[in-house]
């Protein structure tokens, strides 16, 4: 088993980390912060455990892929690539201006992040594309697919999960951060995606849930996934949306609305 | 021109095509959606089954998988018909592709009214409109299979985006190997002064034979084969409007955004001269055998034909003022 980080660490890290964000969106006055702060925990045992990766060498061709396929979160992805070392905390300020690198939802080119994304449904096709590439040429680096709970009423999707099963790629992780929350509102009102379970055993995915915001169950569960072989893994991590913010959990309001200065200050307050 | 020149669809040029890239570059890879042996993908497949996906009846999964490949160093051609490829994939090919830059090459088949009898859903007619309107896509007509050939190989190398039209009917088979491609640079098939015909596909030979009827008229017919649509090359349509006056473009594609549309850009802003455009009008297909449906729908020699008379009038006209 590989050393795991101190978890009272990572703990004081998911709130600076939401802090991060919520400050970043602010600044912007506009983003996504509910799915943003529900997948902080996944982000972080990524990063500071499962990935192999090297923020000095980002394209490194053996590293771990990190693919954000629900690109309205990557407020958090930033946070965490900043926290990394990728490029300077001070670009965070940046984000969603004219200009900067931080766009309002990822584009290839800033250090770390894989793929451009923003148009749901897609990264899991892109996922498989390199798996399939890393065992053409027997490299044994793995790929991380962050998609939202929503993004899976994408049909785009399903076709992905076919074929990750039909060429057994087990170097596949999906992760599902399952806030139970849409644009719309609850997922299962808006259009029911369950039973989400068996509908990825249906389709021939090793099938691992988790809290999401448990950082040893998190651990446990990518250490499972890698663990598999012959067939891809899922990771269905059951989140709350706008997690650690008292007004925002839960709420599908706080979807794609930034917090105003005295929201920010009060969420501030909670994170400390 | 001669009729009897060998007939081949560009389908087969780019079968051809990709089995010389397997052979020469190990990085190239073939994937499918189900359509297999209509693309030609087949040829890759029998002889580099390792290098080849199938992907199932999942465009939208395919485009966005060989944008993966192509992440990791690989150089993909997706194939499948052209009306899936550019209108069910079309964001997946903004996002996943364009968007990222990426060295994804999409063979979009079955480009054309000459299909046939398979009808207007398998037709593709808007897919040049499409696939131009995305930045840093390159779009490529080829004109016969030789020259489909040519273009597959060209594509590997090119840096971006590269979308093959290419047709599924059998089409003179007339440039020879030493015919130069290059891509955005248009080729100059036979020179006139007093009118210009600006085409791609198998077009180019229907205006080739134009040629030859309006000589016979006295009229001198340029043609250009403007195989590499986006980038298009200005410099060749200026100076052909700058020395014959006139212009007709031909595409067997919707005018609306196509050809016709791209030529006029430039035109437009470069050298306003009067255009006759000849294409498919706003309407889609309909099952029949390819000939009759290019008489039909107005795409044939003596179509180009009239649209020079018609010109000549306007440019004439226009020289009076």
């Amino acid at each position: 088993m590989k050393n795991r980080p101190d978890i009272e660490v990572l703990k004081a890290k998911a709130k600076s980390i939401r802090r991060d964000i919520l400050t970043m969106l602010e600044s912007a006055g506009s983003g996504h912060p509910g799915g943003s702060l529900s997948m902080v925990e996944i982000l972080l045992v990524l990063y500071d455990y499962s990935l192999r990766h090297n923020p000095k060498e980002p394209s490194w061709p053996k590293r771990d892929r990190f693919i954000l396929s629900k690109g309205h979160g990557c407020p958090a992805l930033y946070a965490i690539l900043a926290d990394c070392g990728y490029f300077s905390k001070d670009e965070l300020s940046t984000l969603r201006k004219q200009g900067s690198r931080l766009q309002g939802h990822p584009q290839m080119g800033l250090p770390g992040v894989e793929i451009s994304s923003g148009s749901l449904g897609q990264g899991l096709s892109i996922s498989d594309g390199i798996a399939l590439a890393l065992k053409m040429d027997k490299i044994p680096a793995r790929v991380y697919c962050m998609m939202g709970d929503g993004e899976t009423q994408e049909g785009q999707v399903w076709e992905a999960a076919l074929s990750a099963a039909h060429y057994k790629l087990d170097n596949v992780c999906a992760i599902i951060d399952y806030n139970k929350l849409q644009i719309d509102g609850f997922v299962c009102d808006v259009k029911n995606i369950e039973p989400l379970d068996d509908k990825w055993r249906a389709f021939g995915w090793n099938v691992i849930e988790a809290d999401g915001h448990n950082i040893a169950a998190l651990e446990d569960a990518f250490d499972a996934a890698e663990a598999c072989k012959g067939k891809p893994s899922i990771i269905i991590a059951h989140t709350v949306k706008g997690k650690g913010v008292s007004f925002m959990e839960n709420k599908c309001e706080w979807h794609g609305v930034a917090p105003k200065k005295d929201e920010l200050e009060k969420a501030l307050k909670e994170l400390e | 021109m001669s009729d009897n020149t060998k007939l081949e669809p560009t389908r087969d040029g780019f079968g051809r095509g990709i089995v010389r890239l397997g052979k020469e570059n190990k990085d190239v890879v073939v994937l499918s959606a189900d359509l297999t042996e209509s693309t030609r993908a087949s040829w890759f497949m029998e002889k580099y089954p390792d290098r080849f996906f199938s992907m199932g009846i999942s465009e939208q999964d395919m485009f966005g998988t060989a944008a993966g490949l192509a992440l990791t160093g690989k150089i993909p051609f997706a194939c499948t018909f052209g009306v899936f490829a550019s209108g069910r994939a079309w964001d997946q090919i903004r996002v996943s592709i364009a968007y990222m830059n990426l060295n994804v090459n999409i063979a979009g088949t079955h480009g054309g009214i000459t299909v046939g009898a398979d009808g207007a859903t398998h037709q593709a007619l808007e897919e040049i409109t499409l696939m131009r309107a995305l930045p840093n896509m390159t779009v490529i007509a080829p004109c016969d299979a030789n020259e489909a050939e040519r273009a597959t190989v060209a594509a590997a190398k090119w840096k971006g985006p590269v979308y093959l039209r290419l047709g599924r009917a059998p089409v003179p088979n007339f440039t020879d190997e030493k015919s130069p491609f290059k891509i955005g640079k248009a080729n100059l098939m036979r020179d006139g002064g007093d009118l210009t015909v600006i085409t791609f596909g198998h077009m180019v030979y229907e205006s080739m034979k134009a040629a030859d009827i309006l000589d016979k008229k006295g009229i001198s017919l340029r043609v250009i084969n403007l195989h590499t649509i986006k980038p298009i090359d200005k410099e060749m349509i200026m100076k052909a409007a700058n020395e014959t006056g006139a212009i007709i473009t031909a595409e067997e594609h919707t005018t609306i955004g196509g050809l016709g549309s791209a030529v006029c850009e430039a035109l437009a802003v470069g050298c306003p001269v009067p255009v006759e455009i000849i294409g498919v009008k706003d309407r889609f297909g309909i099952s029949g055998k390819p000939l009759d449906l290019m008489k039909e729908f107005e795409l044939t020699a003596d179509d180009i034909v009239k649209a020079a008379d018609r010109l000549l009038i306007r440019k004439r006209s226009c020289e009076a003022r």
